[in-house]
């Protein structure tokens, strides 16, 4: 257990991701199984249990402090577990262990015990235990764990410690479960990696180039490329095995691998197929495609109610499939993997999944007209997709086989508000911005934030400016004077009642920094009405 | 219960805690014509005072600092020593183990005794003398860390976790920020005590009152500042600890250290997201304040019928010492700046 502290205080406390994979590969080559699993788990959120309730640690506290007193301190702490690992009163005669168990053991505890010997153990752990293993330990118990590491960057830890690609461990992943012994023994080369191919995981998924206007163009032609829509949703992939009753399993996951099936009740239900799916996932509000605002409101959802469920429900454009009654479809070129995609999709209610439709051109004149067709839609779809209709599928981003050609982003002239200083090697430098357009009463109103646009040069250049441009401070922002505009890209912008400006903007990056502009031509909130069509 | 006679001539005045008989204030925060001043931090030693009384320590730190022209008249009170301030007014200073030269003022009149004790700590301190248990009959306590999360560790453990980190990594240049005066000193103190022999690398701010802290037989060993290092020895720094106020730890003075970890020593570290607001990679808590345990016992040790609280943390502490039966009550005094921890 105190090792599983001291990493989650060294994880919680370094900003950098590739430091963070460091500290994590040095504690799992040292740490012996099956804690060093464990710790995984409870790092990668993938622990499927409570060791104890957030109500028990409640009850505890308010047995042996004053409420009052507890009150005016979480309020201070601003979080429960952290002060009750800070202040927990010590029981006046304790149980004084020797050692503190190891995570295995404490886990292995936990779940052996009743609730009232649950209780019991709380007590022993958290009397034997320094402020920082008490908060390891009730962040562990409740799976409240909050250190800044995705799961991505587990796997990623993983991969770099077997010294193979992510896509074998993240092909792995999702068949696995904790403690992961055999995971470790692949790591460790004592083992081959167990065959998946019964279950139902993520496999990884092929990205495409941004297309290079100049080079690119020439090679289009509709005898060996199709053109698609590229819509405005998230890239998904739907795996099934197709199984009845208690085998069945139907998983969605996002483009990094990670399994958003509980957001989509909807969806998982009506999947019925054996194989892999590729697509995008949108949501359609009144039966129409909606936006990617729309779609948010069901992202992140992990129990959506019914009602939400009625508004806004789940829909996919289905581009691609992988896998087909247990065979793998990635060596076919893509036009034949699409007979296969046709099939399948037709027997699906249009409702639930559709067919990307592949768009009629013959010249790249007509491939230009869409593109611009696309750019009236207010931000549904965003360009095109270019394939090849030869190309096989693998994962990453193979050359000349998929290309995305967006529309131009949208550019605006706006003037910085506010800055405060970025992490990691950017500590010491204001990196991100916060800017703002003109009113019609002639007042600045915040529109969005931006971090990255600039070279390292500009970014000297605009930490300079900061300085010598200082006005109030509220805690790590800094508001500076209204005089340095920006020329602000973005790919859409919504309405939105959470801004005050009423706006929201989706992607937005700093383009162009307008050292010669005056801040009063910067543009007005009426131009980025006028360009999103509100 | 009565309320203490002391109700009637100690009072909270604007510009701060005022004794009438003597027409005297206790660390005033703007320029009254004679002062008492518990010790040399800048919420509680101002400058354009009169007429100042203070220990030794505290007068030359108020010098250093430039608290102290021409138009104020010192009186340097040793510890113990006793004062007619007049009118049947006595003063004389008890350490209070916050700083060097930090003092409990003791004031006497009439048969009452009232303790004013600045800002105090009961953990042990090579750079200062203990805090004295002075009885009394009204006890004026501060109530900064006075929450039950607040329970300091001992500094030996906080300053291992920094000597752990500089063996683990030891390409990475540990910029430690620290208060200019007091847990500066404190903290290479504490560092040479447990073993660290290489010299500290200091921030031109830190040097005069490093200097003072010598000055009164403190061996800091060896240090040298930052700013006569040429840049281009950069390496000199890795694995070192460099020493500077908690600003600079990541701004444009800690650019020119290869690979910078950020580490905070202050008692608000305690608090996870505190530290991470100050962007620090390692927090340790270092408090030169009493932490909640140690006020209670210590108003209960002066054994005072009354208790006043001036700043921090109010509330609780007086919601707490009220459970415990004793007589406690909030002042209210403004302008304590909390940053100065």
């Amino acid at each position: 257990m105190e090792r599983f502290a001291e990493l989650l205080d060294d994880l919680y406390f370094t900003n950098s991701n590739l430091a963070k994979e460091t500290i994590l590969s040095n504690y799992l080559r040292s740490t012996p199984d099956p804690d060093r699993g464990w710790a995984l788990a409870a790092i990668a959120g993938t622990l499927t249990f409570d060791l104890f309730k957030r109500n028990v640690i409640k009850s505890l506290m308010m047995d042996r402090m004053d409420p009052f007193l507890f009150d005016i301190s979480r309020h201070y702490v601003g979080e429960m577990s952290e002060t009750v690992a800070l202040a927990w009163p010590r029981s006046d005669d304790p149980v004084r262990l020797n050692r503190l168990p190891s995570l295995h053991e404490v886990i292995g505890e936990f779940q052996s015990r009743s609730k009232v010997e649950i209780r019991d153990y709380l007590i022993i752990l958290l009397d034997n235990m320094s402020p920082s293993q008490r908060w390891a330990l009730l962040k562990l118990g409740t799976r409240g764990l909050r250190i800044g590491m995705s799961a991505r960057s587990v796997k990623q830890t993983l991969a770099k410690m077997k010294g193979v690609d992510i896509d074998i461990v993240e092909a792995a992943w999702h068949g696995l479960t904790p403690p992961y012994q055999d995971l470790f023994a692949w790591v460790d080369g004592r083992a081959e990696l167990p065959d998946m191919s019964q279950i139902v995981t993520f496999s990884p998924v092929m990205l495409a180039h941004p297309i290079d206007e100049e080079k690119d163009l020439a090679r289009i032609t509709p005898a060996t490329h199709q053109a698609e829509w590229k819509w405005d949703g998230i890239r998904i992939q739907i795996a099934s095995n197709g199984k009845e009753g208690d085998d069945r399993e139907a998983k969605v996951f996002s483009r990094k691998g990670e399994d958003i099936s509980a957001s989509f009740p909807d969806l998982i239900d009506v999947v019925d197929f054996n194989g892999v799916i590729d697509g995008e996932l949108v949501v359609r509000p009144n039966g129409d495609i909606g936006s990617f605002n729309d779609l948010q409101q069901r992202l992140n959802k992990k129990k959506p109610t019914k009602t939400l469920i009625e508004k806004f429900p789940a829909h996919v454009i289905a581009y691609d499939v992988m896998e087909w009654e247990s065979e793998t479809l990635r060596h076919l070129p893509l036009i034949r993997r699409r007979e296969t995609l046709k099939r399948v999709v037709e027997a699906y209610s249009d409702d639930y999944i559709t067919l990307s439709e592949t768009l009629p051109f013959k010249t790249v004149e007509d491939l230009i007209a869409l593109r611009e067709q696309a750019a009236q839609t207010g931000g549904l779809i965003e360009g095109l997709m270019v394939k090849d209709i030869n190309s096989v599928y693998t994962s990453g981003r193979p050359k000349h086989a998929w290309y995305k050609w967006k529309r131009d982003p949208f550019l605006l002239d706006a003037v910085l508000m506010y800055a405060r200083r970025g992490t990691g090697k950017r500590s010491s430098f204001y990196s991100d911005y916060t800017f703002g357009l003109w009113d019609e009463d002639g007042a600045l109103l915040p529109i969005g934030k931006a971090y990255f646009g600039f070279t390292d040069e500009e970014l000297k250049k605009i930490d300079n400016w900061v300085r010598s441009h200082k006005l109030n401070r509220f805690g790590p922002v800094q508001e500076v004077k209204k005089e340095l505009v920006f020329e602000v890209a973005f790919d859409a912008a919504q309405v939105s009642s959470r801004h005050k400006s009423g706006y929201a903007l989706r992607f937005p990056r700093i383009h162009r920094i307008r050292w010669d502009k005056p801040a009063a031509e910067a543009d007005r909130i009426e131009t980025l009405a006028k360009l999103v069509g509100a | 219960m009565s309320n203490s006679p002391a109700e009637q001539w100690m009072q909270v005045r604007p510009e701060g805690l005022y004794c009438a008989p003597a027409d005297i204030y206790i660390d005033p925060i703007e320029p009254v014509t004679r002062a008492i001043i518990t010790h040399g931090h800048a919420d509680h030693a101002r400058s354009g005072h009169g007429e100042v009384f203070a220990t030794p320590e505290t007068i030359d730190i108020m010098r250093t600092r430039y608290y102290l022209g021409d138009e104020t008249r010192e009186n340097g009170l040793k510890y113990g020593q006793r004062f007619d301030l007049g009118n049947g007014v006595t003063l004389w200073f008890a350490s209070a183990g916050h700083i060097l030269g930090s003092a409990q003022a003791v004031i006497e009149f009439e048969g009452t005794r009232v303790v004013a004790a600045g800002d105090y700590k009961r953990h042990p301190d090579p750079t200062c003398a203990p805090f004295e248990v002075i009885p009394c009959d009204v006890f004026i306590t501060e109530a900064t860390f006075a929450l039950p999360v607040f329970q300091h560790p001992p500094l030996e453990t906080e300053v291992e976790k920094l000597l752990r980190s500089l063996r683990t990594l030891p390409n990475r240049t540990h910029i430690v920020g620290v208060y200019a005066l007091g847990k500066c000193q404190r903290v290479m103190k504490t560092l040479r005590l447990a073993g660290y022999e290489a010299p500290f690398y200091i921030h031109g701010a830190l040097k005069r009152l490093t200097e003072l802290y010598e000055s009164y037989g403190q061996d800091f060993g060896a240090w040298e500042l930052v700013s006569d290092i040429p840049r281009a020895d950069k390496h000199l720094f890795q694995g070192k600890i460099v020493l500077c106020p908690p600003a600079q730890i990541n701004d444009r003075w800690s650019r020119r250290f290869a690979d910078p970890l950020p580490t905070v020593a202050s008692g608000w570290m305690q608090i996870r997201a505190r530290a991470r607001q100050k962007r620090a990679e390692m927090a340790l808590v270092v408090s030169d304040h009493a932490d909640w345990g140690d006020l209670i016992r210590t108003c209960e040790e002066t054994k005072a019928g009354d208790i006043w609280i001036t700043h921090g943390r109010v509330e609780a502490l007086e919601y707490a010492l009220k459970q415990r039966g004793m007589q406690a009550k909030a002042l209210n005094l403004i302008g304590r700046d909390e940053s100065v921890e």
